[in-house]
């Protein structure tokens, strides 16, 4: 009995509506966690796994309330406990690390100054032993020489270290429980895969429980060693967390598995129909009924219970999950994109520059831009009319910089853009001519900002087809519907507001806008990003079916290579502004490959307990591009000497007609990397 | 499968939107109350010159300082006019001159201040440097020198008080607007193409409307206490006119012995301002905008 530590019993959660109707969050939730073990809450957004976590640490978020069950820590019901009581165990016996460190922590406070004031909220050190203390938890979390980030501000940190520091203070009061709610979403790939990796090491280190709340199968699959699955406030799957990912035999879990993208399979993965039920959707039945392939007729008017199977320890809420048992593990089929590149370019970008510096006055008068060493340089990328290729590196890597100056609305420095081979397109919005606006689209990555909230989606699709076509009254309705239709919408969308759509609706509204203008390029900026992973295969393929059907070209930037792998037909690899690789996807994604690419795609987290991220190089923050060399050189870990400090490694072409740029001969680059 | 009815809203027309926000103000307490106080002094400045029991200038010297009687309700004054009368009409030419006031302080403060937050950049600096230093102008002092250099009828009050008052408004409409112009709808407008005025006439004004609307409601009750002030001052409404600063400003040598005379036009003035007040406020809260947040300018 002693070994339990977290014990949720029967726990209901929920809201009154504005009409007095009872809204639950989380349904009648059981579960347990045990001493030292680590546990995985997997759901998409509104499932409740957050309310759920929250609860753990006997809190409830202001609106809510707790309407039947219990926490129990420690055999104590943290839901009815006296504020005071909960004081003493918040912090102490249970911390939290939330999401965006660098929010949590306060910002004109030391790093230090911080550390201590938790030691002194939740130990009994004294001053001595807290400053020997402080930099123990520096040193555990791996900060590099923590004397001098113990006297910096949060805003001096990366992201990776503050969320590093976050863990720390977690770690100050020595807790039994660690909640961590979605704590790498927004790093980028190689900070989270650092992070996840402390995580594990401290798991083992501490012996420290832990509960790790994620929408992102690939994060908790790298630390988990059970999974529980939320759907629609309700536990749908509990289980070890290699069976869970291995053989999933709930049809939720079996669908997002599949719909997930691979770094070793190329071509989209099948999507998974609908979406979530808002909660507060009366339902008879199963809530996955909608999206359910292996639904049969019961299921629709009969809810089934957690049912919890001895002989796999696993718990699954589902009447069909014999079947699912049946197959030994997910078989994932992807759809192989069909290359429709021709041979035409459709646009160049030559020696393309992008600048932010803040220009002199002088600069300003002669109406030019001076910088020696601009966030941008010497970008040479020619597209093919009907291709997709994809811009991918770390946040700050300039993707969205070119695609601004791409779209006109960012100056460049030096460079030419050039569209269909002779027409030169300024970057600069004022100059180019309603045709050369309309040949561009964008497609942001969070629809909730890209769609005005105050338009509907009648007006919104409505907007490039009358600025461009003059469209009116019959014909215009026509080919709204029309557009609606080609992104899988109903007409009946027409007169909703982005607020009543969810998160892939809006995205393919989002869409729908960018066709409009019958574009020859559009150019999409995290495009699934901001969406349920069940929900990206579905944007994803319906991207794919649009380009096909209308010769459209993407310029496609993710920071998630496997969405990249799925999708495009090139990539080009860029490190602080400058391109380190770039060639045919398939090429790309094999050795040899530039050090930088390697560092990402070793970085890449794979819902798959076999799969572990190889971490090549730290992952360090470098402010500015080096002024000199390979931009690289600050991070490599094949680093070659001077050379690399000195010269801009020369274009190397690889057998699959990949161009790397790095001062080691692709051969030897092919036998390190094997 | 049911869906509840909360998730489903249809396209509403301009109408029943304000007479949604109408009774959404109205289910809560203080927005009822400040509500009927405002609805009730509109119909009073209506009417009143139709139900005034008296002539509001007729002196009477045999009457002067009567106390309230039941031919009198309020007493008389020290000219012997009928307070009752005079306070049914005191909040006419106040409400009236605000109003107008309230609408132009609006519309140049909206315009501006989306302006401002639209080009930023140098042009938004000088215009704010302008309009901080005029908000370090005490505004009373202002106020007079126009008032004396112009006179004080109304199509100098008007616009002079709209201008004073459209200071604060500038700041909040440049803030608003400021939030919104960072979201990527804006910028898939301006890649599209869209003119300037087309992007702060489809994009920008209905995301920002709200909260220059209920800064307008705010300012009304402010500038209605800065009229008033103004005609204590002898600088608003010319006498023999009724109005409430004018009859506080008369009465209130008196009020040790003829207290009624001055407690009917201070009950019209506070009562006006807080019902405008709670009106304001109740507005906010049923747009959803959280004022408390906002610090006064
Ligand atoms: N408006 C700006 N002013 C100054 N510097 C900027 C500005 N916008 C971006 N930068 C800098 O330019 C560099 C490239 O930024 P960019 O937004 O293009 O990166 P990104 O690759 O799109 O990153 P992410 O994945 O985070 O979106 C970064 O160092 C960033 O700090
Ligand atoms: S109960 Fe039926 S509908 Fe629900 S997940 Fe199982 S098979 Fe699908
Ligand atoms: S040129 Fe040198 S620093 Fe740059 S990637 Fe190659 S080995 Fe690393
Ligand atoms: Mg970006």
């Amino acid at each position: 009995m002693s070994d339990i530590i977290q014990k949720v019993k029967n726990l209901s959660i929920g809201f009154k509506s504005k009409k007095g109707e009872e809204i639950l969050i989380l349904k009648n939730i059981s579960t347990k966690i045990k001493k030292g073990e680590t546990v995985g809450i997997v759901g998409e957004s509104g499932s409740g796994k957050s309310t759920l976590a929250l609860a753990m640490m006997g809190y409830v978020k202001h609106g809510l309330y707790t309407i039947g069950g219990k926490c129990e820590f420690n055999s104590s019901n943290l839901l009815n406990m006296k504020s005071k009581d909960l004081e003493k165990i918040r912090g102490r016996k249970i911390a939290m690390i939330p999401q965006n460190a660098g929010q949590a922590l306060t910002p004109n406070l030391k790093i230090g100054y911080q550390i201590d004031e938790a030691l002194q909220l939740h130990s009994d050190l004294n001053e001595k032993e807290r400053e020997k203390k402080i930099s123990e938890l520096l040193n555990k979390v791996r900060l590099p020489s923590p004397e001098t980030i113990a006297l910096r501000y949060p805003h001096e940190l990366s992201g990776g270290q503050q969320q590093r520091v976050a863990v720390a203070m977690a770690l100050a009061g020595t807790p039994d429980l660690l909640l961590l709610d979605e704590p790498t979403t927004g790093l980028d790939v190689t900070t989270q895969a650092h992070v996840l990796e402390l995580l594990n090491f401290i798991a083992k280190d501490t012996g420290t429980s832990m509960v790790y709340v994620s929408h992102d199968l690939g994060a908790i699959a790298q630390v988990s060693d059970r999974i529980i699955v939320m759907y629609s406030g309700e536990i749908v799957l509990e289980g070890p967390s290699r069976d869970i990912l291995k053989r999933p035999i709930h049809p939720y879990t079996h669908g997002l598995l599949k719909s997930i993208p691979k770094l070793s399979l190329a071509g989209l993965p099948e999507s998974m129909p609908g979406s979530q039920p808002q909660p507060g959707i009366i339902q008879s039945g199963c809530s996955f009924f909608d999206r359910c392939n292996f639904s049969e007729d019961k299921c629709k008017n009969n809810s089934p219970q957690l049912e919890f199977l001895k002989e796999l320890n696993t718990s699954v809420r589902c009447f069909n999950y014999e079947k699912l048992l049946k197959e030994s593990q997910v078989n994932q089929n992807v759809n192989k994109i069909k290359n429709n590149s021709k041979d035409k370019e459709i646009l160049n970008l030559s020696e393309v520059s992008i600048s932010y510096a803040k220009q002199k006055l002088l600069d300003q008068i002669f109406n030019r831009i001076s910088d020696d060493n601009p966030t941008v340089k010497d970008i040479n990328i020619n597209i093919k009319k009907g291709e997709t290729i994809a811009l991918v590196g770390e946040s700050g890597s300039g993707k969205s910089t070119i695609l601004k100056s791409i779209a006109g609305l960012l100056r460049t420095k030096d460079g030419l853009i050039r569209f269909d081979q002779n027409r030169n397109l300024s970057s600069d919005l004022k100059e180019r001519n309603p045709n050369d606006l309309r040949i561009i689209q964008l497609i942001f990555q969070n629809p909730d900002e890209s769609l005005n909230p105050n338009h509907t989606v009648e007006e919104i699709i409505a907007q490039p087809l009358k600025l461009y076509f003059g469209l009116k009254g019959e014909e215009l309705n026509k080919n709204i519907i029309d557009l609606l239709q080609k992104v899988r919408l109903g007409d009946f969308y027409m007169s909703r507001y982005p607020r009543q759509l969810s998160g892939g609706e809006k995205q393919r509204v989002a869409v729908a806008r960018a066709f409009a203008a019958k574009p020859d390029i559009i150019l999409c900026d995290e495009v699934t990003s901001a969406l349920d992973v069940s929900v990206q295969a579905a944007v994803l393929n319906l991207l794919q079916q649009l380009k096909e059907d209308f010769g459209t070209t993407y310029i496609f930037v993710s920071h998630d290579l496997a969405v990249v792998r799925a999708i495009s037909d090139r990539v080009a690899v860029l490190y602080q502004g400058r391109l380190c690789e770039v060639g045919p996807s398939n090429d790309v994604y094999k050795f040899p490959s530039h050090p930088y690419t390697e560092v990402l795609l070793g970085a890449v987290l794979e819902p798959d307990p076999d799969i572990k991220p190889k971490l090549v190089a730290e992952d360090i923050v470098e402010e500015k591009p080096p002024e000199k060399g390979c931009s690289f050189q600050g991070r490599c870990s094949r680093i070659v000497g001077d050379i690399c400090k000195k010269e801009i490694p020369p274009w190397q072409l690889t057998d699959g007609g990949n161009a790397i740029r790095c001062h080691i001969p692709i051969k030897e680059l092919q036998k390190e990397q094997f | 499968m049911t869906v509840n009815s909360i998730y489903k809203e249809e396209k509403k027309s301009a109408f029943q939107k304000v007479f949604e926000v109408i009774i959404t103000m109205a289910s809560r307490p203080s927005g009822f109350i400040g509500l009927s106080i405002l609805v009730f002094h509109i119909i009073l400045a209506f009417i009143s010159p139709y139900i005034a029991p008296y002539d509001f200038k007729a002196i009477n010297p045999t009457l002067m300082l009567q106390a309230p009687s039941a031919e009198y309700w309020f007493g008389t004054d020290d000219l012997g006019r009928d307070v009752f009368t005079r306070t049914i009409l005191g909040g006419r030419t106040a409400l009236t001159i605000t109003f107008f006031g309230s609408l132009i302080a609006l519309l140049w403060g909206g315009l501006l201040g989306i302006f401002c937050g639209l080009v930023g950049g140098k042009i938004d600096d000088i215009v704010m440097r302008i309009v901080d230093a005029f908000l370090s102008i005490p505004w009373i002092l202002a106020m007079l020198l126009i008032v004396s250099l112009l006179g004080t009828s109304t199509e100098v009050l008007i616009p002079a008080l709209g201008f004073f008052y459209g200071k604060g408004i500038v700041r909040v409409a440049r803030a608003a607007t400021h939030d919104v112009i960072a979201k990527d709808f804006i910028v898939s407008a301006r890649a599209r193409g869209h003119s300037n005025f087309s992007i702060i006439w489809n994009e920008i004004i209905p995301n920002v409307r709200d909260a220059i609307l209920v800064e307008g409601a705010m300012r009304w009750s402010w500038m209605l206490l800065g009229f008033s002030s103004l005609s204590f001052l002898g600088f608003g409404v010319s006498p023999p006119t009724p109005d409430w600063g004018l009859m506080i400003s008369n009465a209130r040598g008196l009020m040790s012995f003829a207290y009624w005379a001055v407690i009917a036009p201070i009950v019209g003035l506070s009562s006006l301002i807080i019902g405008i007040n709670l009106t304001a406020d109740a507005f906010a809260k049923a747009l959803g905008i959280d004022r408390s947040t906002k610090a006064p300018v």
